[in-house]
């Protein structure tokens, strides 16, 4: 009976057919897919801020303020430190002898090297503990970091502020780094990693001497790059990119990260257009350029998190 | 080992057990332990401080003094916090529903075989990697009510110029817009994932059986996406309910108070009037809100036989 079903429906299938015969009409009245006619406007309003981001950098100041606004600058212009008469600082030149944007993006290297480090080694290790180690507390110690996943930054804006404070991190970059030394994240991330990994090379490796380290450093860790570039990538774009934590614990401008800097250029520089757009691109550029070389390891870190919030 | 020890050697088969077991508890937490202290010390603690803290009348220089719970009292009658509940609700209620509804359609399209498929997913996920700061420089530029390209762009088409994010009116909306630029990168790629997850076979059976694409989408692709809908749901509305970074690089409150956000609302308590006791307070209760939003979805998934969690 099922055969006879399944050779009756092949007799009289439309769908395939008519598909057959309506697809060159469709594809005469229109000569490209309809998707993108979603797709392009969608893919230009994504990409269009961040191309006229690059374009203004090199514009002039009076370019830039007027109506209607021009998209391409007339000449690439560097700007100028500005400081003689009524003439301000603008574009690169002004970013870079004006304000110690140059001091900043080396906090943020710093801050962004020290979470980079610390994560994978912290968060590997941890992760091999959960995963196969068997030791007292272990399920209590796992059940805790299950459970602050669900604890809000702003709950924690006051005391780790306060914390901060006694131990003398206001105003230093450890306040910048210090909350991303690890995370609950990485720590589960990890653990899923070696979970999905075969004992047998691990046992093959004790019995023939390996002690606990030697296993996790030389057989387990070579094995991890995949998972260790997705932590890498997300700890990266984290540091780097937050805001929260130096917003609330520095004041002192030579401690500023890039983006605690460029924050408060609101403050100070509001209408420097082109000093300001060239702070976006110098801030933006290194992610950027990452992200096109190494997208598939981004965009595995994408489905991992939203991050962004 | 201790099944055959008989009474002369019980006791060093006990020490070295005892001691086996001493050696196994300091590897795993000398693996576990650094991660964990500074996971628990940075998000379980600070959040057990907040309650206290909650509890009390602080400005973080003088002694604290104990109140009771009338620092949630006095959350009952704050105009200005019900102003920022009803900000955030909107945000809310605009920002989930599109950024699922925008991250769906287009995680479909880039589904599609078709030509610069890959071009338009980068353009689409490269905001990704902007930071918030980055993000509020370009929205102020982009939508200037003065030289923005956006008014350019409206009076092209012969729509008045708008004062966006400078109108109490229009800035929730700009700043839903903005939102959805940095996140819907985020929606679309667990879409994507969880579209292409999707068996083969259950679309080809039920295109065998006589459906057309319109059925198959509705009646194979809906329900096999519901998982995945609920989880973003979700996320999306934790982020939504937490908005910060945006509305500080961006309009820090402002117009006259019209994009003060809950979370805004707790930073302006503890930084600028320094009531670290009801800026506590203000964050348990938006703590507890969300988690009884965030439970009601699961239920009502869970309710309508989807597991999402």
């Amino acid at each position: 009976m099922a055969v006879d079903r399944r050779v009756a429906v092949r007799d009289d299938a439309p769908g395939p057919v008519e598909r057959a015969t309506t697809n060159p009409v469709r594809r005469r009245r229109l000569p490209f897919s309809p998707w993108h006619l979603l797709l392009a406007p969608m893919a230009l309003a994504f990409v269009f801020p961040l191309v006229q981001m690059v374009l203004t950098s090199f514009m002039d100041d009076s370019e830039i303020n007027r109506f209607p606004p021009r998209f391409l600058p007339r000449s690439i212009d560097l700007g100028s430190a500005g400081g003689r008469g009524q003439e301000r600082a603008s574009g690169y030149v002004g970013l870079l002898t004006q304000t110690p944007v140059l001091h900043w993006l080396l906090n943020s290297t710093l801050v962004a090297t020290v979470a980079v480090v610390s994560h994978l080694a912290l968060c590997s290790l941890a992760g091999y503990g959960f995963a196969r180690l068997r030791f007292h507390g272990r399920q209590v110690g796992f059940f805790l970091l299950l459970s602050t996943v669900m604890i809000p930054t702003q709950l924690l804006l006051v005391p780790t502020y306060v914390l901060f404070a006694r131990l003398g991190f206001v105003d230093t970059l450890a306040a910048a780094f210090v909350p991303w030394l690890a995370s609950a994240f990485g720590i589960f991330l990890m653990r899923q990693f070696f979970l999905s990994l075969p004992t047998e090379l691990e046992d093959a490796a004790r019995i023939d001497g390996c002690s606990t380290f030697g296993v996790f450093w030389r057989i387990v860790l070579p094995l991890a790059r995949p998972a260790l570039a997705t932590l890498a990538i997300f700890t990266l774009l984290g540091s780097w990119n937050d805001l929260v934590w130096p917003l609330v614990a520095i004041n002192d401008e030579s401690s500023y990260t890039i983006q605690l800097g460029l924050a408060n250029f609101q403050g100070t520089r509001r209408t420097q257009w082109s000093l300001l757009m060239s702070g976006n691109v110098v801030a933006t550029m290194p992610l950027i350029l990452a992200f096109l070389f190494a997208q598939r390891q981004f965009v595995a870190t994408m489905t991992f998190s939203g991050l962004k919030g | 080992m201790t099944v055959f020890a008989s009474s002369a050697p019980v006791r060093p088969a006990r020490t070295t057990r005892v001691r086996r077991r001493l050696v196994g508890d300091l590897t795993g937490w000398g693996f576990a332990g650094p991660a964990t202290f500074v996971v628990l010390g940075l998000s379980v603690f600070p959040a057990l401080w907040a309650l206290r803290i909650s509890r009390q009348k602080w400005n973080g220089i003088a002694p604290p003094k104990p109140l009771g719970w009338t620092n949630y009292q006095l959350m009952a009658s704050d105009p200005d916090l019900f102003s920022a509940v009803r900000h955030t609700v909107v945000l809310t209620a605009l920002f989930v529903p599109l950024s699922l509804l925008l991250g769906l359609l287009i995680a479909i399209a880039l589904n599609q075989p078709i030509r610069f498929a890959g071009f338009y997913r980068t353009c689409i996920f490269v905001p990704f990697v902007v930071s918030a700061a980055v993000t509020g420089i370009l929205a102020t530029f982009v939508f200037n009510p003065q030289f923005g390209i956006v008014n350019a762009g409206l009076r092209s088409v012969g729509v008045a110029p708008q004062q966006f994010l400078e109108s109490p009116s229009q800035v929730l909306l700009v700043l839903v817009l903005v939102s959805l630029w940095g996140s819907v990168g985020f929606t679309v790629v667990v879409y994507l994932a969880a579209l292409q997850d999707i068996p083969r076979e259950l679309t080809e059976a039920a295109l065998v059986d006589g459906a057309n694409r319109r059925q198959v989408f509705r009646y194979v692709t809906v329900p096999q996406l519901r998982p995945v809908t609920v989880f973003t749901a979700v996320w999306q509305t934790i982020t939504a309910l937490q908005l910060f970074d945006i509305i500080y690089t961006t309009t820090r409150g402002g117009p006259l108070g019209a994009s003060q956000t809950v979370v805004y609302y707790v930073y302006y308590q503890f930084r600028e009037l320094q009531r670290y006791g009801y800026a506590s307070a203000v964050s348990y209760g938006l703590f507890a809100v969300t988690m009884l939003i965030t439970l009601g979805m699961v239920v009502y998934a869970r309710r309508r036989g989807t597991e999402a969690f």
